[in-house]
């Protein structure tokens, strides 16, 4: 298995340990990741209010260069906020001529150019529909028998393109989760908001998301996340909140590679652990070796 | 046959297009009901939704339920009428950015100091995005908010290195283009929209 592989800002900065880990589980997995050179930023929630093509644009230069690998290849994408970008303009120029045309003559600014060729796959998808329960299963060799996690997908990995999972109720961690020995913790918090990018710009609302997801964990182990916004939401924040609420509401968050990659036996530095913002001790102790 | 304000006069004729879109709602209420922010927002989205088809842009621009919604799309998945509604929320905001609403100085700035940062180096180096923005912010108390989560990144490191490319990837020429076709795009809208 191959794919193209898109980290996007984060990866390189607040969420390397999700770039750790993910090239980490993928080479144990034998898949094999090729990092589109020279890529760039996909203009993350910030450039379409402020131009819907320059946030297309953004994006299809990137799926330009994948392009370049050859027709059909896929690009693995482990951010939520750069997948839906990503996907919203091949989209575009996929399904849409006259966008296709507009997109173009922008590109030409950067000598690029880009047919919606190529397929745009979020890691969970990778991980649940391609390598899945069967082909993940092998390679476990670690128990987690006794932990509760709870699987956080947040929104848009899951809508508005429904791909892999259903958009309201998703599934697609449990196989992933169960494999571990680990149990589900049966939240309805799986699929609500973090606040996203409103923590920064409008913290009374923000924090309040992020209140409410931490309340609902209590009586899990840990977090699971698929997105770095929703990681650092959750774990960034969750002393501000706790003080906040005068609630002691920490708990361990992971990002699913980092929680795979333990199941695997894979050692905790090359999975980014000492990068994370919140490890409890008790969790620790038990798990990382 | 929709009352408009006397005030209103959005001049780049986005809130024609988002009115457009939203012609079909039939105020179900949906939309609200689904929203996380709801609670937090002056307006309900099925009200701000209202407004819209009325055109009220004022109206509209006094009210921060646009700037609180949070790219969520559950609104957008259950509106049964298939409307794009965080679109719709994210247009607003554009309108209002462009205007300068003064009351959403501070998200305009998060959001255009962030994009100064990807046209200058392609890429978002967090840290420097950050010290851009409260810069810009002109307000020396607001970085305190930032400090705990600030310090937590600086001790792990993650604020300054792993750029993973030794030479940046500045995107002025997209940057540009992108402008100048908007710019000849506004130029035959405006033109035809002229009474
Ligand atoms: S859910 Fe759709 S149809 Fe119902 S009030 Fe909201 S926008 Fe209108
Ligand atoms: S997309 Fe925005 S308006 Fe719609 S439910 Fe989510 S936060 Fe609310």
């Amino acid at each position: 298995m191959k794919y193209l592989y898109y980290p996007g800002c984060s990866l390189t900065a607040t969420a390397r340990e999700y770039d750790l880990s993910t090239r980490a589980v993928m080479a144990a997995a034998g898949v094999s990741l090729t990092e589109i050179d020279d890529w760039t930023c996909c203009g993350a929630s910030a450039a379409a209010p402020l131009s819907h093509l320059l946030s297309l644009s953004l994006s299809a230069r990137n799926l330009a260069l994948a392009e370049q690998a050859g027709s059909g290849s896929q690009i693995l994408v482990p951010c939520s906020a750069c997948y839906l970008n990503l996907k919203k303009a091949n989209d575009a120029l996929q399904n849409d001529a006259e966008r296709r045309a507009t997109i173009n003559e922008a590109l030409k600014a950067v000598d690029l150019s880009a047919n919606g060729n190529v397929r745009v796959r979020h890691l969970l998808d990778v991980l649940s529909m391609d390598l899945g329960k069967k082909r993940l299963s092998p390679f476990i060799t670690r128990s987690f028998k006794g932990l509760t996690v709870a699987p956080y997908y947040g929104c848009q990995c899951l809508r508005p393109y429904v791909e892999f999972d259903d958009p309201e109720r998703p599934v697609s961690m449990e196989p992933l989760v169960e494999i571990t020995g680990a149990e589900i913790l049966s939240w309805e918090m799986g699929t609500r908001c973090c606040g996203a990018s409103l923590v920064s710009t409008q913290p009374e609302t923000g924090l309040e998301r992020v209140c409410t997801i931490l309340k609902a964990a209590k009586g899990a182990d840990l977090i699971v996340t698929v997105c770095p916004m929703c990681q650092i939401n959750l774990d960034g924040w969750q002393s501000k909140v706790s003080q906040m609420t005068g609630e002691d509401l920490s708990i361990t968050v992971l990002y699913l590679p980092q929680f795979l990659g333990l199941a695997m036996g894979i050692d905790d530095k090359s999975l980014g652990l000492d990068l994370n913002l919140a490890i409890l001790d008790g969790f620790k102790e038990k798990i990382i070796q | 046959m929709f009352e408009t304000d006397k005030n209103d006069n959005p001049t780049d004729g986005s809130l024609n297009v988002i009115q457009a879109n939203l012609r079909p709602c039939i105020q179900c209420g949906t939309c609200t009901a689904s929203c996380p922010n709801a609670e937090q927002m002056d307006l309900t989205p099925r009200k701000m939704w209202r407004l819209v088809i009325l055109g009220r842009l004022t109206d509209i621009m006094a009210s921060k339920t646009f700037i609180l919604c949070s790219d969520c799309y559950t609104c957008t998945l259950r509106c049964p009428r298939g409307l794009p509604l965080t679109e719709s929320m994210e247009a607003l905001k554009g309108i209002a950015f462009a205007r300068q609403e003064t009351q959403f100085r501070n998200s305009r700035l998060f959001y255009e100091k962030f994009m100064q940062t990807v046209r200058r180096y392609g890429r978002v180096r967090e840290m420097e995005f950050m010290t851009r923005y409260f810069t810009a912010m002109k307000n020396p108390l607001t970085p305190f908010r930032f400090a705990p989560l600030g310090i937590k990144l600086l001790g792990k490191r993650k604020v300054t290195i792993g750029f993973g490319k030794s030479s940046a990837t500045p995107l002025d020429a997209l940057f540009d283009k992108v402008a100048a076709m908007e710019q000849a795009q506004a130029g035959t809208t405006g033109k035809e929209k002229t009474p």
